[in-house]
This record gives structure tokens, C-alpha cells and sequence, in this order.
């Protein structure tokens, strides 16, 4: 691929949310908007090797695709379709030409509906999967091949719930609008967990094509940084966003050193500190800053925060885990979840020792007795006590219990250096 | 754009007295709200499921039975037909009728033909 065809490409990529987002608020049907924008990519394919990348590439495009809605529905037999293009028709001045639209583009700015299709996408009336689904692709502009092979569904699959999702929208009449004040909060919420959703897909998950899933992560911290610019700047109400992205910046800080040189996963402890990316902590913990200021505290903040804690630890030994506690006391307080119970577990064994630790582990043992993390927890905490024979017994559930293969690998070189003599 | 609101509840509440009058006038407030917006376009309660009487017909055969006998408990006790310009207008609503705060209300769109 020519230098020139990968700028274009990364061009239509980086504008896709922007122009669908414009086109389905002018033509108020995905379909029609995404047929018109593919058929405006197809031209500037042809048009912009020679001409080279207009100044304006998102109003190019946004023009274009106008044009081209125009004249492909035109004659369409599909009722709903027409009466979309007919409705964005108007306005339109028909009599100028694609040369003129498109010299007149350059200095049109565009109006940014990025986040009314933010809204429309993670509407609650949609399903989880459906909402990550259609933010990914109409917001990120991956494939729908791209999509599926992130959730490891079919590509048939995924085009089906995708195409579900769109028939919904139109035909239950879901708004294409920022919601009401008194909805926000709500709405909000469901679009900060549809792009942690994303996040963790790419940042949990250690199974599947690492490349895609290294490229959720940054859609995720590219959606969640375009919700904190568009918010009103510190507003109470952007202290979540903020501290969402805080959060998903300060994890992917320790993306390099999460892996080893076999693609193995390295815990905290072990991680080599210096690989981490300092760049993004000093943003990430910058950000939770701002976040706190605003005085409405929320679990993407007390997330953050506790990452922040590890992030500015030099070493595992200097890990403040009395404050990582209260963190995540505060959190269960916050959210009531075994999960969260366990992680609270966990640093009060590293704070307290591993006497506090099991006995926080032990009143967990019903709900998690499913979860090889639980297993390990309690494995690492009766190890540190000396004793390996309960230890031992417990590395051996979890291994049973463990969902991939790195997973179960990881259990085994715990188990081996504990080893009863 | 017209939205059916359906209204599932048990039927085995047990309501005293001053409850079912209480819920009545909940639902008289709701008819008035919505009739002075205009966005009330019909609505009625449904007599219990026992009342309820299913027609299929099966190769040209009228199949009249009682029921249904669904071993579900809520039911489909009312409805309302509302005239919202989205889904959100349309859940607004639902979230205003009685039944949703014990029982459930769906919402769906009705087909516009031609």
C-alpha cells in the first residue's frame, strides 16, 4: 500500500464518526447514511490520488455523500429511505455541482453530532452488546469484520445484531439527541459503561488477535476523551467522564510491561516499572485531579484512583495499600459486587498481611467459589502464611477453574515455586 | 408516532379497599395529563385473564379454546395508545403509569401502513 493510499485510509477512519454522525442527523436513517458516506469514500478513492487529500476532508465527504444520497434514492422503491433523503433534500441547493459543493465544503465547518450518536447508540433500549457493537462501528468506523473478530462472533452474527440494533432505532423512533437534563445522568452512565466495556475487552481479555484488541483500547480512550471535551468543561456532571478516562489512560500506561517476551501475562508485582508509559500516567493522574476537583465522586474516579496509586509506586513494596483499602471500601460501598469484595480482599492482605486477607476471603467463598482469581487470592494469602500443603490444594482449583491457556500457564509457575518440600 | 404501552401485573395483588381507590386515581391523574396534551389516543383496563377467550385458525378451522392458561404471573391487564414524537416521550410516560411501579409496561411502536 502506496504512503499516499494509507494517509486516505487513516483519513476516512479518523473522520467516520464525525460524517456519518453529521449524516444521519441530516438524513435521520443509518442506512441512508452509511451507503452515502461508502459511496463518497469510493470517490475520493479515485479523486484524491490525483488531487491529493482536501484541506477539509470530513466536509468533503459530508458533501459528497449528500449528493450522492440524493442521486442513488432518487429513484428508490423503498418508501422509508426516500422519504429520509427527501427530508435532508431540503435546504439543499440541487443546481450546484460536485466541483462547487466541494470547493464550498473547504471552508464549511461541519456541525459535530458525534455525541447525539453517542447517545442514540448506547441507548438503554438496546442491547449491551448491540450498543458496543454500533459505537464501534459507526463512532470508530472498524468493520464489521473488525467488530466481530474483537467479540470473537461470526461476521454473520455481528451483522446481524448490528442491523437489528439500526432496525430498532428507526422503527421504535430512538431520539437522535442529547438527552433531556433530567436524563443525562442516566444516559449517561450507560455510555461511560458501553466504552469501558470496549476498554476491558481489549485490556482484559488475553486470548484472541492481539493487534484488534490493542486498537479497542484506544477507540475506547479516543471515545471517552471525545466525551470530555464535548461535555461541558468542568461541569459536576463531567466528573465521571473524566475519571473514566483517567482510568482506562492509567491502565493502558501499563500495557508494555503486562506481557513477557512469549506473550505471557506479568502480574503487577512482577512488571517492570520502567516500561511503563509516564507520559500517560502524568495525563491520566492529571485528569483524575480535575475529576476530584469537581467534588461529585463516582466508581470510575475510585477506580482511577486506586490505579493512580499503583501507577506512582516506584516499586510493588511501595505500594501505599492502606489508602487502596479505603479505595476500594469506598467502592463496595459504592457497588456491592464479589468482584470488588475480592480486590478488597486482596489489598487488605497486602496492608494488614495474609491473616486479614483470608479472613476477608473467607466470607467470599460462597459467591466466588466458581472464580479462579478467588482461588489464587486465597492460594497467595495461605502461601505467605507457609502454609504450601492449603496453598498448593487451592493453586489446583484455580488451575481447574482458569479460562485460557496463558491463565492456566500462570497458575503453574505459582504452584511450582510453592511447591510443598 | 404511536406507541402501545402495555400494562402486565399480577392479578393476585390482594389490594385493600383504600389501595385499588388510591391506584384509580392515579390512573384518572394520568388519563387527565395525557388528554391535555393531547397525547392520549386510547386506553382501557382489561377484565381479568380468566375472562380471556383464544381464537387460532388452523387450516381454515376456527380453534376456540379458554385461556390463556400462561403459567406466567403478570398479565396483560391494560393498555394505552400514546402519541409521543420518540421512544424517550414514549418511556416518560410509561414510567408515569401505576402499573410500572409492581408490574412491568411495555412499550411498542405500532406499524404505520402506507
Amino acid at each position: 500500500m502506496s504512503d499516499l493510499h494509507a494517509a486516505i485510509e487513516r483519513t476516512f477512519r479518523d473522520e467516520h464518526g464525525r460524517v456519518l454522525a453529521g449524516l444521519i442527523g441530516n438524513f435521520g436513517d443509518f442506512d441512508v447514511a452509511e451507503d452515502a458516506l461508502q459511496d463518497a469514500c469510493v470517490l475520493a478513492l479515485k479523486q484524491w490520488p490525483q488531487s491529493g487529500i482536501p484541506a477539509n476532508p470530513a466536509a468533503w465527504l459530508t458533501s459528497v455523500a449528500k449528493r450522492r444520497a440524493i442521486d442513488r434514492h432518487r429513484r428508490d422503491q423503498n418508501f422509508t429511505r426516500q422519504q429520509a433523503v427527501i427530508h435532508g433534500e431540503m435546504g439543499y441547493d440541487q443546481t450546484s455541482t460536485p466541483e462547487a459543493e466541494a470547493e464550498h465544503a473547504l471552508e464549511d465547518t461541519i456541525p459535530d453530532e458525534r455525541l447525539k450518536l453517542m447517545f442514540t447508540c448506547c441507548h438503554p433500549a438496546l442491547a449491551v452488546d448491540a450498543q458496543v457493537a454500533l459505537m464501534l462501528k459507526s463512532l470508530c468506523g472498524l468493520t464489521i469484520e473488525e467488530t466481530a473478530r474483537a467479540f470473537m462472533v461470526t461476521p454473520v452474527t455481528m451483522a446481524q445484531r448490528i442491523a437489528r440494533a439500526k432496525h430498532k432505532i428507526r422503527d421504535a423512533r430512538i431520539p437522535y439527541s442529547v438527552p433531556a437534563p433530567e436524563l443525562l445522568p442516566e444516559r449517561l452512565t450507560a455510555v461511560m459503561a458501553a466504552i469501558y466495556l470496549i476498554f476491558n475487552e481489549g485490556y482484559a481479555a488475553t486470548s484472541g488477535d492481539s493487534l484488534i484488541r490493542h486498537e479497542l483500547c484506544d477507540e475506547a480512550i479516543r471515545l471517552g476523551a471525545f466525551l470530555c471535551e464535548t461535555l461541558p468543561q468542568d461541569a459536576p456532571i463531567a466528573a465521571e467522564p473524566y475519571g473514566l478516562l483517567a482510568l482506562m489512560l492509567l491502565h493502558h500506561a501499563r500495557t508494555p510491561a503486562r506481557q513477557d517476551a512469549t506473550g505471557g501475562l506479568v502480574r503487577l508485582k512482577d512488571q517492570d516499572r520502567t516500561r511503563w508509559d509516564h507520559t500517560l500516567i502524568a495525563r491520566g493522574t492529571a485528569l483524575l485531579d480535575r475529576a476530584i476537583a469537581l467534588g461529585r465522586r463516582g466508581p470510575y474516579q475510585l477506580q482511577a484512583a486506586i490505579s493512580a496509586l499503583h501507577c506512582e509506586a516506584r516499586a510493588y513494596a511501595d505500594t501505599d495499600w492502606p489508602q487502596i483499602v479505603g479505595l476500594y471500601g469506598a467502592l463496595l460501598e459504592m457497588h456491592p459486587s464479589p468482584v470488588v469484595a475480592l480486590n478488597h480482599a486482596i489489598a487488605s492482605g497486602e496492608a494488614f498481611g495474609p491473616q486479614a486477607g483470608l479472613a476477608l476471603l473467607s466470607e467470599l467463598a460462597e459467591a466466588l467459589n466458581a472464580y479462579a482469581p478467588y482461588h489464587l487470592a486465597v492460594a497467595d494469602c495461605l502461601r505467605r502464611t507457609g502454609d504450601n500443603v492449603s496453598a498448593h490444594h487451592c493453586y489446583q482449583k484455580a488451575h481447574a477453574l482458569a479460562g485460557n491457556a496463558r491463565e492456566k500457564a500462570f497458575i503453574r509457575s505459582q504452584m511450582t515455586s510453592a511447591a510443598p518440600e | 408516532m404511536k406507541y402501545m404501552l402495555l400494562i402486565y401485573g399480577r392479578e393476585d395483588r390482594n389490594l385493600s379497599e383504600a389501595e385499588v381507590g388510591a391506584e384509580m386515581q392515579a390512573y384518572f391523574a394520568l388519563n387527565t395529563e395525557l388528554a391535555t396534551r393531547g397525547a392520549l389516543v386510547a386506553g382501557e383496563a382489561l377484565m381479568p385473564v380468566s375472562t380471556a377467550t383464544t381464537v387460532r385458525v388452523r387450516g381454515g378451522e376456527a380453534l376456540v379454546t379458554d385461556g390463556p392458561f400462561a403459567e406466567t404471573h403478570e398479565v396483560l391487564g391494560g393498555y394505552y395508545v400514546v402519541d409521543a414524537p420518540d421512544l424517550d416521550a414514549a418511556i416518560a410516560i410509561a414510567k408515569k403509569i401505576p402499573g410500572a411501579l409492581d408490574g412491568s409496561v411495555e412499550v411498542r411502536p405500532l406499524v404505520v401502513f402506507g
